[in-house]
């Protein structure tokens, strides 16, 4: 009993690791600029794509399928920032929620469209399988999405509290009007914050197809998880997402597997909606 | 007088386009489809698409190769003149609102004769309802939550076996592997929380109850799943002797994986049809899902028998071998077309009161079903199927029951 409690518990930190690694660029965006990115989990799946054609055409892993990804996503984030975001912005919240939307439909179209509504997998022992610890079993491309979310999670902490450049992507998204006074390009600065936002999505794609299904609408279905990640962990708080995403992970895990996992989500979004009752910021959002 | 040949010429050529216009229209008959293009299932929607283009393919054009199979002579429907059927495909969104506004969307503005579809019960649940309460005929060839005909529906018609047949058949079976010397004591009943996984899992536990095999663990989880570790871990733990699967595809492969990553392989892994038939299932864990048993009403027969020759029409469209899913499709959508050929017409109540008169033999149909005869319900009483098992991790074969064997049954359950 007790050994499958540790079971379930680690398999919930993996889990919610690949959660706090889906939703670092979601936070970044959000809480940056005050868009709401519905296109987000698309992102995702097309960095799932990226290490799918890198595997099929090259035989290669997430080595070179996760920069790879990075690279393309990147250039989407600044395409999509300068032909879409940067105009919607100045429109009212409702033009943000459908123009997102919508570019969320186009991606996952164009994907259906090109690579046809086929499941598709990558090999389960392209990250070298699974190993047992001590009775424990953890699959080595968790682990690794894992290790590379606290990674990412970290650099991007880094990035925004210790640079010139995080210190002037925050002063944009405190007060762009003074910002430009100070000669900061409010522009340039949003492309590269979405540039960043979403290469590490890529990245996250890349590693979650390791282990996960490859659909066109797998977005859909991890979508939801990160907008939670993000309202708990705080909005902006780039910490805060890999915190709240562990603790998710962690309580669907257990939850699932003490009570059942029909009602899991309704004692994770419970206990959520009951935690902002007491701190709408978030675990590490400011007030 | 220039003007007047002039209006002349005019209306006469008026009168030939509404003529032309009128005698097109009675030259196609409209079927709706809706099944999932979009979602999760979109996969299954699209194998679905491409039987029903095969099956339009049979009526439309002559194939004397079919011989006397039903509809294949001739161009079109013979019975309304060589009249084209031409379907019109509609997306549920894998959501039954969606599923429903496609039905009233198909009637009242496509106007089509009768529909077809939805894949999932618990869309054909509402779909159907559209139907019933605008008098038009649906014929659902896939659907398995047994409620679908318990409803008093009077235009609904289902062909397919449903889930009380198939619990018969694998209390039957486990039976028979006892007999053999396999452990069925305890079964655990893995299925996902829509119309299809609910339903199916109550029948069968039930039917096993009142058969005496009373050691059954539910295990649900809601469909569409980000992780499903717990549950795998719950089965680790129980042991139980048989594992059913009621599972889509996502789920399906996600349970596959996760199954191999705890290193769990229960001694036999019995599957539910839906997920585990997926051609794309298939090609993504079939590899790690070796001895899966499962059921299915299609069956190749020899080269040059009707069901070889549809097999390869659809392998060439589809790009995917013929499955039981896409099977049963075809089979709803040519049993309504036959009935509507036989009505020659198609005025709602024709089709109904033909649907009511079906009586099809094996050799008339492309799965091995003893015949299709409705009772009063709109159920096939004649419908059945048999155990196949994915002994190689890429194709299945019949191992069960023994007189339609290609393959004895393998045990235990290998995985990977």
């Amino acid at each position: 009993m007790s050994f499958v409690i540790v079971q379930v518990i680690v398999g919930g930190l993996l889990l919610g690791a690949v959660y706090a690694l889906f939703s670092s660029g979601l936070t970044l965006v959000w809480g940056m600029m005050n868009v709401v990115n519905f296109a987000h989990g698309d992102f995702v799946m097309l960095g799932m794509y990226v290490a799918f054609v890198v595997y099929t055409v090259l035989g290669g892993g997430p080595l070179i399928g996760a920069p790879l990804a990075m690279l393309v996503l990147a250039t989407l984030g600044v395409i999509v920032y300068f032909a879409l975001i940067r105009d919607i912005m100045k429109g009212p919240m409702l033009a943000q929620i459908l123009g997102t939307f919508g570019l969320a439909l186009l991606l996952r179209y164009s994907v259906f469209w090109y690579f046809g509504s086929n499941f598709n997998t990558l090999p389960s022992n392209l990250v070298g399988g699974t190993f047992d610890f001590f009775g424990i079993r953890i699959e080595a491309s968790r682990l690794l999405a894992g290790v590379v979310a606290l990674v990412v999670t970290l650099a991007l902490h880094l990035l925004l509290t210790r640079t010139a450049l995080g210190s002037k992507m925050l002063a944009v998204s405190e007060d762009a009007t003074a910002a430009q006074l100070m000669g900061i390009r409010p522009d340039t600065m949003q492309a590269i914050a979405w540039a960043i936002a979403a290469g590490a999505t890529g990245i996250a794609g890349a590693l979650i197809a390791t282990f996960f299904y490859i659909v066109p609408t797998v977005g859909e279905t991890l979508g939801i998880v990160a907008f939670v990640t993000v309202s708990l962990g705080g909005f902006g708080s780039v910490p805060g997402a890999l915190v709240a995403g562990l603790l998710i992970g962690v309580i669907e895990s257990l939850s699932g597997y003490l009570i059942s996992a029909v009602y899991k989500d309704a004692v994770v979004y419970a206990l959520f909606l009951g935690f902002l009752w007491f701190r709408p910021q978030g675990l590490m959002g400011k007030t | 007088m220039k003007f007047r040949h002039m209006l002349g010429l005019f209306s006469a050529a008026a009168m030939s386009l509404t003529l032309t216009g009128g005698a097109l229209a009675q030259q196609t008959v409209k079927i709706g489809a809706i099944f999932p293009f979009s979602g999760n299932a979109a996969s299954a929607g699209n194998h679905a698409k491409a039987a029903l283009e095969v099956a339009m393919d049979i009526i439309n054009n002559e194939h004397p190769e079919l011989k006397d199979f039903p509809l294949a002579k001739g161009k079109g429907l013979t019975g309304l003149g060589g009249a084209k059927v031409e379907v019109v495909f509609a997306d549920n969104q894998g959501t039954p609102a969606a599923g429903q506004n496609q039905a009233l969307r198909l009637i009242t503005e496509e106007k089509v004769v009768a529909l077809t579809g939805a894949y999932q019960s618990g869309i054909t649940l509402t779909a159907s309802a559209i139907a019933e309460k605008y008098g038009i005929p649906f014929v659902n060839g896939e659907s398995v939550a047994a409620g679908l005909t318990e409803r008093g529906f009077k235009w609904f018609f289902r062909t397919t076996p449903i889930a009380s047949d198939f619990a018969r058949e694998y209390y039957n079976f486990l039976t028979d592997m006892k007999a053999a010397g396999a452990k069925t004591d305890s079964v655990a009943i893995v299925h996902d929380n829509t119309e299809y996984g609910t339903s199916v899992s109550n029948t069968i536990t039930s039917a096993f109850k009142s058969k005496g095999l009373s050691n059954i663990i539910d295990v649900a989880y809601p469909a569409n799943a980000t992780d499903v570790q717990s549950q795998v871990l719950q089965l680790k733990e129980k042991k139980p002797d048989v594992v059913i699967m009621i599972t889509y595809t996502s789920d399906a492969i996600l349970f596959a994986k996760t199954m191999q990553a705890q290193d769990y392989k229960p001694p036999m892994l019995l599957a539910d049809d839906a997920g585990y038939s997926d051609p794309s299932f298939l090609k993504a864990a079939g590899s790690i899902s070796q001895g899966v048993f499962n059921r299915s009403s299609w069956s190749l027969g020899p080269p040059g028998s009707h069901t070889a020759i549809i097999a390869k029409m659809y392998k060439d469209k589809s790009g995917d071998e013929m499955d039981d899913t896409a099977g049963r499709q075809m089979t709803g959508f040519l049993v309504l077309m036959e009935a509507i050929n036989r009505a020659g017409s198609t005025e709602p109540a024709k089709i109904q009161a033909a649907l009511k008169a079906t009586d099809l033999k094996p050799d008339q149909l492309v799965l091995g079903y003893k015949g299709v005869k409705f009772d009063e319900k709109g159920q096939n009483t004649l419908a059945s199927g048999v155990i196949i098992q994915l002994q190689d991790g890429a194709n299945y074969v019949t191992v069960w029951p023994k007189a339609n064997a290609m393959k004895t049954p393998v045990m235990p359950y290998k995985g990977w």
